[in-house]
């Protein structure tokens, strides 16, 4: 450990500093913001998926007491509202004007002195739909004389969106002309929903003396959607200011904006007062950021066990709007990391979307950018390699790891992966399961007529985006920030750009400053989500507070440090070149008792300064990343099948990862579970799905399955620690490893515990009456 | 469409006594007991997660017993006692449960705490002495998104060998 017990830098797992007020009630979330003379407004929402809006007509809602306006598509369009930009350069309806174009969308706003009177009027607002055919799925989107969904926009003639490659197709071809084998998997990485806890909202109070609008946000990107704010609606930017307050968890949800938050901004402009918007939970699952929704094919070609080449085409259903939250250079994401942990010479990826009448999102839910689909094909394709060619999936993987010393790896479709040791994590997960055992118990428990299945993913993500150069947000580049104030009496305030919904920020960041400039932990106040007092930053998403804020936290402090040095030197009369720094002390070289702690030199940076120095002890840094992060792990599950049920459980479930340096080991394995739980829960239920009539199936949490205590696993964790070698403190990012890379390895092992009678695939989320049309298909029910 | 007939609904008292003060208002009958609790009484710390009963993050105890605060009219708890997260800390500091919690990280986000944290407390007031996987079937009517319940789990645990330490 570099700092003392009593300084709790790095490595230490110390108690989160946020907890206290969560614990005892006193968090402040936006719906427990409450201001003078506040409305509340309540969104009518489209009940069909598709529809020409013939008529609105709201005058008995308006004369409802209590109603005090309500505002429709038109209305807007009269400000040049009716329209937003997305995050992936498309439009997006903030009200209907023309059409409605997926079951749930905004049609008109109630605005009312309480909530309650607002839900009454939604139900006077009589709208005059003429249906339309619903398109529910992209394949029938790209039908030959499929109905137009955007025919509100000029240039739009089909339901096509965009066509993608990367890779050498050339190359690929070859490669598989020269294979032997080829593997192939078709599979559907279905539609799922972050759903956190807390659904999204907004208070919006915009000041009709000062024009100042101050909106209470749930925003994971307070900074990004200032601007996105200033854009849409001509407010000068000066004159926006975001407070994204303590968030109940976001998971990608909170990245877009909606237009709730546009509309209720709208409203309080217009109105002169505070309007409140709290969405319920069926607004949440049904308009809010989706996710995944990607239709795969893969294709692995290999030569004897050696993998020599990987095809995979995707087809992306991304609802009425194509409003992901991606890079704009990559339209379908991060998803062309697709080669994953495996030393693969020669890769090509061609990705299409379409438009479809379902919500738009396309959120990276509790991952970075659509590395989950990638991480998931590829750790199913080579488990379905290692059934066919009847080649145990570890040792397989084994052979294909890139290895140690191939690192920087440049992949086939041209990441450079920064450091890895796949090999290692893979063999501490086997060992910790107790592999060989186990698979031995398998072939003993296959006689007795029992099913156990081993599933395995050993996945790499690739996070902490970006460089700026490659990796922006509708055209704002990826670069995060850190402002360190060192008070007189030594004490910090540390602003981040970033905004923790639940990763324990207030803490982390305080342990990199206390290891970088022996400050204690406790003395460093950490704030976050107030545009108007941090500095800019891209937001939390995607795993990339700790790699790119976190970088500059580090940098800043060193900065700090520098100036210290000077200080010191000041005070202790001798050349800067003579001081030392370790552990919050400045010490003369070779007189280790001339000293002067951090503190003392705090104090002299505001009192006692060299000739011409700079008074203060503060400074910013803006952080833009050379490159991503590669974190990696080893997840190893074991699973039993219930012949007369087809339920499955999972028995044993072991986590190994490598993040890097880990700054609070207990704030990363607190991750991890969480993650590994969202991974449960996709692999086994939760799915967002459509009846052909485009009905939203899974609008409440009793239709959308989340996993509570009871069916949760218990988990076991490992690690191993592979610096990023680019990283100031060699951390890679965690918060979303788990969602990424367990899906594969739960599915892994129920279609592990079927391969032997010729199981090759069961689609997520795998049900049990999914497994149990497999048990039957191939005789294996009882 | 009909026209626009509400009338001024008809106001009832509802009296109650909240983590031990006694507490009144008039308030409609439809009023959800969560909203009187946050809206009327301005105790924000019972939040709310699905408005359909499933995921506990409303959760208030009613008489000792936990209830679901979303789904329960306030004049439903006439007379009640009703016990919040407000009301778990005393003069000398977190009640074993809150500190549980912060000790095994059993939160994160910290929406989902409140109604975990008095379930888990009705609970052992019940089963002093629980099994692993008793405690999971007593907290599988709330639903945390960010911890994956392992260490809440632990939490429970804790807080359950600290209160028999005590007695």
């Amino acid at each position: 450990m570099a700092t003392a017990p009593e300084v709790r830098g790095l490595g230490h797992s110390v108690m989160r500093k946020e907890d206290e007020r969560f614990l005892r009630g006193k968090g402040t979330y936006f719906d427990d913001v409450v201001l003078p003379d506040m409305l509340h407004m309540e969104l009518l929402r489209s009940p069909l998926p598709h529809a020409r809006v013939v008529s609105i007509d709201a005058s008995a809602a308006e004369a409802l007491p209590g109603v005090v306006a309500v505002i429709t598509g038109e209305a807007l369009a009269a400000h040049n509202l009716a329209w937003m930009p997305t995050l992936s350069g498309d439009t997006q309806a903030v009200l209907a004007t023309d059409k409605v174009r997926f079951q749930g969308q905004e049609v008109a706003a109630v605005i009312a002195e309480s909530a309650y009177v607002a839900k009454d009027a939604l139900e006077l607002i009589d709208v005059e739909y003429e249906p339309l055919q619903a398109i529910t799925g992209p394949q029938q989107a790209l039908d030959d004389g499929a109905e137009l969904i955007r025919d509100d926009k000029d240039d739009q003639t089909s339901n096509h969106i965009y066509h993608w490659e990367a890779g050498d197709e050339a190359a690929t071809e070859q490669a598989f002309a020269d294979a032997d084998r080829i593997v192939s998997l078709e599979t559907h990485y279905p539609r799922c929903h972050p759903a956190p806890l807390e659904c999204c909202g907004c208070v919006a109070d915009v000041n009709p003396a000062t024009g100042k609008a101050t909106i209470y946000m749930t925003s994971q990107a307070p900074h990004a959607h200032r601007t996105l704010f200033a854009l849409v609606s001509g407010l000068p930017e000066q004159k926006i200011r975001i407070i994204s307050p303590d968030i109940g968890g976001g998971f990608g949800n909170k990245v877009p904006i909606y237009p709730g938050y546009v509309v209720a901004t709208a409203a309080s402009l217009l109105i002169g007062r505070p309007v409140k918007w709290v969405e319920d939970r069926t607004g949440n699952l049904i308009s809010t950021g989706f996710a995944r929704d990607y239709h795969m094919h893969g294709e692995l070609a290999l030569k004897g066990d050696k993998m020599v080449g990987l095809r995979a085409k995707l087809l992306s259903d991304n609802g009425a709007f194509y409003a992901d939250a991606q890079p704009s250079k990559l339209r379908a994401g991060l998803f062309h990391v697709v080669t994953g942990s495996y030393d693969i010479p020669a890769a090509h990826v061609v990705a299409d979307g379409a438009y479809t009448n379902k919500a738009p999102g396309g959120v990276a839910y509790r991952c970075s950018f659509r590395v989950t689909e990638a991480s998931y094909l590829i750790e199913r394709l080579v488990d379905t390699a290692a059934h066919e060619l009847e080649i145990d999936p570890a040792e397989l993987r084994r052979t294909n790891f890139i290895k140690p010393d191939q690192f920087p790896y440049t992949s086939a479709t041209g990441f450079v992966y920064d450091s890895g040791d796949y090999e290692k994590a893979l063999d501490v997960a086997l060992d910790m399961l107790g592999y060989a055992d186990l698979r031995e118990e398998q072939k003993q428990a296959r006689a007795e007529g029992r099913l156990l299945g081993i599933g395995i993913a050993s996945f790499t993500e690739v996070v902490g985006a970006g460089k700026g150069k490659d990796y922006d947000i509708a055209g704002l580049r990826m670069f995060d920030s850190a402002e360190l104030r060192v008070h007189p009496t030594g004490k910090a305030v540390l602003k981040l750009g970033v905004k923790s919904q639940g990763q324990g920020h207030e803490t982390t960041f305080a342990q990199i400053v206390a290891e970088e400039l022996g400050i204690p932990y406790e003395d460093v106040e950490v704030q976050e989500g107030d545009t108007d007092h941090t500095p800019y930053g891209l937001g939390t998403y995607a795993s990339r507070s700790t790699p790119v804020a976190g970088a500059a936290t580090a940098i800043i402090s060193r900065k700090l440090r520098d100036k210290g040095k000077d200080l010191a030197a000041h005070l202790l009369e001798v050349a800067p070149e003579d001081i030392e720094f370790a552990k919050g002390q400045f010490s003369v070289k070779g007189a280790p008792e001339r000293v002067k702690t951090i503190q003392e030199v705090a104090f002299a940076a505001y009192s006692d300064l060299p000739d011409g120095m700079e008074p203060g002890f503060e400074g910013v840094h803006y952080y833009d990343p050379p490159n991503m992060t590669f974190p990696f792990g080893s997840y190893a599950v074991m699973v039993e099948i219930d012949r007369g049920t087809g339920e499955w459980k999972p028995l044993r479930v072991v986590a190994v990862d490598d993040c890097g340096v880990r700054i609070n080991p207990m704030i990363v394995e607190g991750q991890i579970m969480g993650g590994l739980t969202e991974g449960y829960a996709i692999a086994a239920m939760q799915l967002i799905t459509f009846d052909e009539d485009g009905n939203a199936i899974g609008a409440n949490l009793m239709d959308y399955l989340i996993p509570t205590a009871q069916e949760t696993p218990a988990f076991e964790l490992g690690e191993t620690v592979t610096p990023s070698p680019h990283h100031p403190i060699g951390a890679k990012g965690v918060g979303e490893s788990a969602t990424v890379g367990s899906p594969a390895a739960y599915v892994n092992a129920v279609v592990d515990a079927l391969a032997h009678a010729g199981i090759r695939n069961i689609e997520m989320p795998v049900t049990s009456g999914k497994v149990w049309d497999a048990l039957v298909e191939v005789g294996l029910a009882e | 469409m009909t026209e626009a007939t509400v009338a001024t609904p008809p106001v009832q008292t509802v009296s109650v006594t909240v983590n031990g003060e006694p507490k009144s208002a008039d308030v409609e009958p439809r009023l959800l007991l969560v909203h009187f609790l946050r809206e009327t009484l301005r105790l924000t710390g019972t939040h709310i997660g699905c408005d359909t009963t499933s995921c506990g993050a409303c959760t208030v105890l009613v008489d000792g017993t936990p209830m679901k605060s979303c789904t329960m009219f306030a004049v439903q708890a006439k007379g009640a006692e009703l016990t919040t997260v407000e009301g778990l800390a005393g003069p000398d500091g977190l009640h074993v449960m809150q500190q549980a919690f912060h000790e095994e990280h059993g939160l994160q986000c910290g929406f989902c705490t409140p109604g975990m944290m008095l379930t888990a407390i009705a609970f052992l007031a019940e089963n002093p002495n629980p099994s692993e996987d008793e405690i999971r079937f007593a907290l599988s009517g709330n639903i945390c998104r960010c911890t994956g319940y392992q260490n809440i789990v632990k939490a429970v645990q804790s807080a359950a060998s600290s209160q028999a330490e005590g007695s």
